[in-house]
């Protein structure tokens, strides 16, 4: 197995033999990343079927800023790459580096975060509630989750550098930066098919 | 058998014997007004056909089994000297085993998607009526606006065709023997057929759980001859009469100042749509989504109290004096 | 035993260290622990579920009856499938999960022995949450099923309770799920290929993959009913535009995987409980498995045979026509698979095998009638009557409880050390045979006679009233069969009675390598397994003529209990940040409900529940 084996970091304790020879906390970090494509393509589908309901509020055409979205899709997805630097980083032992780009990755997210609520509550303003119709309801409850998810990683990140500043990553901390920084690539990868199909595939 | 003690082939047969004639029983003769084992229409026995043939087959799949079940369980009881045969399987029969489910099962589906095709198709020349259901009654109206409620009048011998549209949660319009059911789904339209091969009264009921009364809305299904068919229709289309007795013309009045926010009689002030047409109400067998008898008796307690009787009705009590009571059933009899 | 930690920072993170009292049970990371707990606290669950079936047949066994209320009534026919399903038949598959799996693939504990523990508190709280509705304003009173408009109208908090309840129960499923694909997948003793493994385990891989992609679909649902509810979302509301199939399509996208999650444990219980009692190996193991996989599979396929009334139109119906009937395949291989196990076997009839006999038989009943639901212009007339009702009981008690009941007798030995009595358990099972039959048997011929499902009462002059007063009768009849095995339970615990050594049945999987119950590590020395059924080849080969010969060694018995070579494994320390965890959702569940903002003090807790458990030292090594 041995991804995370580095020249500079030898593991300072005996890794765990598995059967598969992938690490137990990855095989459930996968595990758990299959069942969430089940949960965030329930909340996709149903915007799929809502997304024409609009009612008597505002329609997916008229209400859309697609330009802004677009900035805001462009943070999320630079802050995977600043996490693929933070786990290069602890890979060979820079953890000075990991705490920079981790702290980069969470910028980056809150950012995303922030453009979400200024998102929401424009829209808000202009009369699509989660409570007007079908759409709204659809439209929040999809993109309102994906935030959920983004904060809580935002956390875990935040948990991750406090980690390192008490010193607890120097051991096998390799893997745990991995094993959040696959759920984050993963919320990104929603977050990509959410723009797409809910943002940039016009609604007739 | 054999292998069987003589206590063990008594409770075996006894068995057999009390199983066999408890679906004896079942299967006997018309069992009750909704047993769609014996249908009476078309569309029910082109179901029924499908059934037949199935329950063959799933009968002697069902024999032959559990008949090989407990043959192994007898024959290879621990015996001494007859040690477990160490096999871990045989491929030939497990495909053969896999292949004759297929065969069958594919046997099986042919009649059905035709069944399925066929009964999909919209019947030429039929009667058209829309089905409007709400908690727990059923409201009927005709392509010539004919509106009642609960007791549907077709012809014998002519398709009906029914659009079935839901006003609050999701129902299911049943009548066993002349047709499955198909749900009533609010915001959705969907459709369905049957036909009575013979004049009567068929039972049906609501089939899918929609709150308090959902075990108390039923309905009925008459059909006539077609020429008795066409002079009751002529009938209901009749406005209602104005009362003549004293008593009845005391209940319209008691009537018009407390039910019209609901109810509409044809000829009359009553112009509501939340509740059942009561123009020919007296005309009706049954009342309160076929219920009850329409009976001097039911009527009061219904009129005095109906969530007493029926959980979850929504119409009102309201607070009739039993002398009232009794007036507006006089007139509510009056309503031919 | 596992000590204090090396250096903790805190007090309040030093693991627990009680190994016998209440306080080790409620900080115990022990699989076995945990699989007695969940086996104990389902049974508890088992028995309000049988009460509120006692007085739903006692309603019915009457026409016009005076027993409950509409309402109550309506409450008990709802919690009755919700307790059946999610609080019964699930965690007793997942108690007899927790306690075998490491077991027989040779492994000391699961892969997360902390989520393990969680899974059990959130479920046990869960539990607790639903049923408390009773006193909170009354219990879910939409069906198990809920459908909407009706689940976002009813007045009352239930189906608050139903929505939120669920929701909580579904996050203990999924960390279950994951913990035991990771187990299965990770931690097999050396030389244990997938294909060497039992069937029980390879069904419990089967029903994880199953609850991993399930819950997710409902736990959308229920957050869309949730929403509605209290948010006044519009997702199933009518006027607004909304679509009362969009929740029937989600709930039954996880709810036909879910009745697969409920029968497959106990098929692969029954997988092992045969070759033991037919001194056989299971006939045709690969298809065996693959059935299983194929089931879990297709399962995904089949679920708008629930909506066959609902008016998808033809060619909907005719799909899920196909594919309902081919189901059936992968199921009909398991059951001649089985019966070729009997065959030709030395066959020895204990309570174990009684059961999974009878799960045998009576699942061929519940399966030729599903078959009859594909019929779709018949099951026109089937569904929503009793027939269906006749259906689900026949393989949902007919088999999944049959099969469990097998498992409960069979790995009873392993479990307390002592056997149940065969006397009592052979009253155990012929009681429960005769009143299950008597029960559901006649729901078939009334459900064809028109008796539609979810009705409180039935009027006079129907034909039904036979039928019912028989089937009630029947409910007796299995209450009468469960007092039966609880005093079985009770009388068989006297010391001395019935002791079972590490292997009273002569069986072939690994959990009989050890003694009775195990020790805390399981094995002195993790097994190298060289075939499938690795211990009943460390007793037995096959000889010439293709019987099996006695090895002469000896028996294989991993011998653990000698108190003066006490191995020195150090195993996962307790702690009861699990417990906390758990607690703070238990906090949020009733927050939604009655008090949003303290939403926020449940997710607190919560939350410092898992900086606990990420905090605290690890074991000791």
């Amino acid at each position: 197995m041995a991804t995370n084996d580095t020249a500079l970091t030898p593991p300072a304790h005996e890794e765990h033999h598995t059967s598969t020879g992938l690490d137990n906390t990855k095989m459930a970090m996968w595990a758990f990343l299959g069942s969430e494509c089940l949960f965030f393509g329930s909340l996709i589908s149903t915007y799929l079927l809502y997304r024409s309901r609009a009612g008597s509020g505002p329609t997916p055409g008229e209400i859309y800023d697609i330009p802004f979205t677009s900035v805001s899709s462009f943070v999320l997805l630079m802050s995977s790459l600043t996490m693929v630097l933070a786990l290069a980083a602890i890979q060979r032992g820079d953890e000075r580096g990991l705490r920079t780009w981790l702290l980069a990755t969470a910028f980056l997210g809150m950012t995303f975060i922030g453009g979400q609520v200024y998102e929401f509550t424009t829209f808000y303003e202009e009369g699509l509630a989660l409570s007007k119709s079908p759409f709204g309801s659809a439209f929040f409850m999809a993109t309102g989750f994906h935030g959920a998810h983004v904060t809580v990683g935002i956390l875990m990140l935040l948990a991750l550098v406090g980690m390192s500043m008490a010193g607890r990553l120097t051991v096998d901390g390799a893997r745990k930066v991995e094993l959040i920084g696959l759920y984050w690539h993963f919320v990104d990868i929603v977050w990509i098919v959410i723009f797409t199909v809910v943002y940039l595939v016009p609604t007739e | 058998m054999k292998a069987l003690s003589a206590r063990g082939r008594r409770l075996l047969l006894g068995g057999l014997l009390g199983v066999f004639s408890i679906l004896g029983a079942a299967c006997g003769g018309d069992a009750g007004p909704q047993d769609f084992l014996s249908p009476e229409g078309p569309v029910a026995e082109r179901a029924d056909g499908l059934w037949d043939l199935t329950f063959a087959i799933a009968a002697i799949i069902f024999v032959i089994v559990e008949g090989v079940l407990v043959y192994t369980l007898v024959r290879f009881r621990r015996r001494a000297g007859r040690p477990a045969a160490q096999f871990h399987g045989n491929t030939k029969v497990e495909v053969v085993l896999t292949l004759i489910p297929t065969l069958i099962l594919a046997g099986l589906a042919v009649p059905t998607v035709k069944a399925i095709a066929d009964l999909a198709e919209e019947p030429q020349n039929a009667l058209n009526v829309k089905v409007v259901a709400r908690q727990f009654w059923w409201e009927y109206e005709y392509d010539n606006g004919l509106i009642t409620a609960n007791e549907m009048h077709v012809p014998t011998g002519q398709p009906v065709f029914l659009t079935l549209e839901g006003q609050d949660v999701i129902h299911s319009f049943w009548i066993p023997k002349l047709t499955g059911k198909q749900d009533v789904v609010p915001g959705r339209v969907n459709h369905m057929q049957f036909e009575a091969d013979r004049p009567g009264e068929y039972w049906g009921q609501c089939t899918e759980y929609c709150g308090l009364s959902h075990a108390n809305m039923r309905l009925r299904v008459i059909a006539h001859e077609p020429a008795e068919f066409d002079r009751w229709m002529e009938d209901q289309q009749e406005p209602a009469a104005a009362s003549v007795s004293g008593r009845a013309a005391e209940g319209e009045e008691i009537f018009m100042q407390n039910c019209i926010t609901c109810h509409a009689i044809q000829g009359t002030d009553a112009k509501g749509r939340s509740a059942p047409d009561l123009t020919h109400f007296a005309s009706r067998g049954t009342f309160a989504g076929a219920m009850f008898e329409n009976n001097t008796e039911n009527l009061k307690a219904w009129i005095d109290n109906p969530e007493a009787v029926k959980p979850g009705a929504l119409m009102p009590d309201y607070g009739l004096s039993s002398d009232e009571i009794d007036a507006v059933v006089a007139y509510l009899q009056s309503l031919e | 035993m596992a000590t204090a930690a090396l250096q903790p920072r805190r007090t309040i993170f030093a693991r627990p260290t009680a190994t016998t009292g209440w306080y080790s049970w409620l900080t115990t990371v022990d699989h076995k622990k945990i699989g007695i707990m969940y086996g104990v606290t389902a049974f508890v669950f088992f028995l309000l579920g049988g009460l509120e079936a006692l007085a739903i047949r006692a309603q019915l066994a009457v026409p016009d009856g005076e027993v409950l209320n509409a309402d109550v009534y309506n409450q008990f026919f709802t919690m009755h499938g919700i307790t059946m399903i999610f609080l019964v038949v699930m965690p007793m598959g997942v108690a007899l999960f927790n306690y075998f799996v490491p077991l027989m693939i040779g492994a000391r504990d699961v892969a997360f022995p902390r989520l393990n523990a969680l899974s059990y508190w959130i479920f046990l709280f869960g539990g607790i949450f639903i049923y408390s509705s009773f006193f909170l304003g009354g219990a879910p009173d939409g069906g198990w099923f809920g459908y909407a408009p009706l689940n976002r109208d009813l007045p009352s908090h239930g189906m608050d309770f139903y929505a939120v309840g669920l929701q909580v129960l579904g996050v203990a499923s999924l960390a279950g799920a994951v913990n035991f694909i990771v187990t299965i997948l990770n931690m097999r003793a050396p030389g244990m290929t997938l294909m060497r493994m039992p069937v029980f385990v390879w069904m419990t891989l089967v029903v994880s993959f199953l609850l991993l992609f399930a819950m997710p679909v409902i736990a959308v649902a229920l957050f869309q009913l949730m929403f509605d509810r209290l948010f006044d979302t519009t997702f199933f509301n009518v006027a607004a535009g909304g679509d009362p199939l969009l929740w029937q399509h989600l709930f039954w996208l996880f709810g036909h995987p879910e009745v697969y999650i409920l029968i497959l444990p106990a098929m692969g219980i029954v997988s092992e409980v045969l070759p033991t009692f037919s001194r056989k190996p299971i006939f045709g193991y690969a298809a065996v498995v693959f059935a299983g996989a194929a089931i879990g599979f297709m399962g995904w396929g089949v679920w708008a045979h629930h909506m066959f009334a609902a008016g998808l139109g033809p060619v909907a119906n005719s799909a899920f026509a196909l594919s309902t009937m081919f189901i059936a395949v992968p199921t009909g291989v398991k059951i001649f698979n089985w019966i070729g196990t009997l065959w030709g076997g030395s066959l020895r009839f204990p309570t174990a095998m009684k059961f999974s006999i009878g799960f045998i038989a009576m699942f061929i009943i519940g399966g030729l009638s599903g078959v009859t639901h594909a019929i779709v212009p018949h099951d026109a007339q089937q569904t929503d009557t009793y027939y269906v009702v006749a259906h689900f009981h026949y393989v949902l008690f007919g088999g999944a409880l049959f099969g469990i009941m097998s498992g409960l007798y069979y790995w009873w030995p392993k479990i307390f050390g002592h056997r149940l009595s065969e006397k009592l358990g052979s009253l155990n099972f012929w009681l429960w045979f005769i009143g299950f039959n008597l029960t559901f048997g006649p729901m078939h011929i009334v459900g064809l006679q028109g008796m539609p499902r979810r009705v409180y009462t039935y009027p006079d002059g129907m034909g039904w009233n036979l039928w019912n007063m028989m089937e009630t009768v029947g409910a007796f009849i299995i209450a009468l069969a469960t007092l039966v095995f609880l005093f079985n339970v009770a009388v068989s615990r006297r010391k001395g009675r019935n002791e079972a050594g590490s292997d009273p049945w002569d069986a072939r999987t690994l959990e009989w390598a050890t003694s009775s119950p195990p020790p805390e590590y399981n094995f002195a020395e993790i097994p190298i397994v060289e075939h499938r059924d690795d211990f009943w080849h460390k007793k037995y080969f096959v000889g010439p003529g293709r019987t099996a010969e006695p090895v002469f060694s000896g028996g294989a018995v991993d011998h653990a209990d000698d108190e003066e070579t006490e191995p020195h494994i150090h195993m996962p320390s307790p702690s009861y940040f699990p417990l906390i965890a758990a607690f703070g959702m238990l906090v949020s569940a009733y927050a939604v409900i009655f008090a949003l903002p303290a939403v926020a003090i449940g997710l607190l807790i919560t939350t410092l529940g898992f900086f606990g458990w990420v905090f605290e030292p690890g074991t000791a090594e």
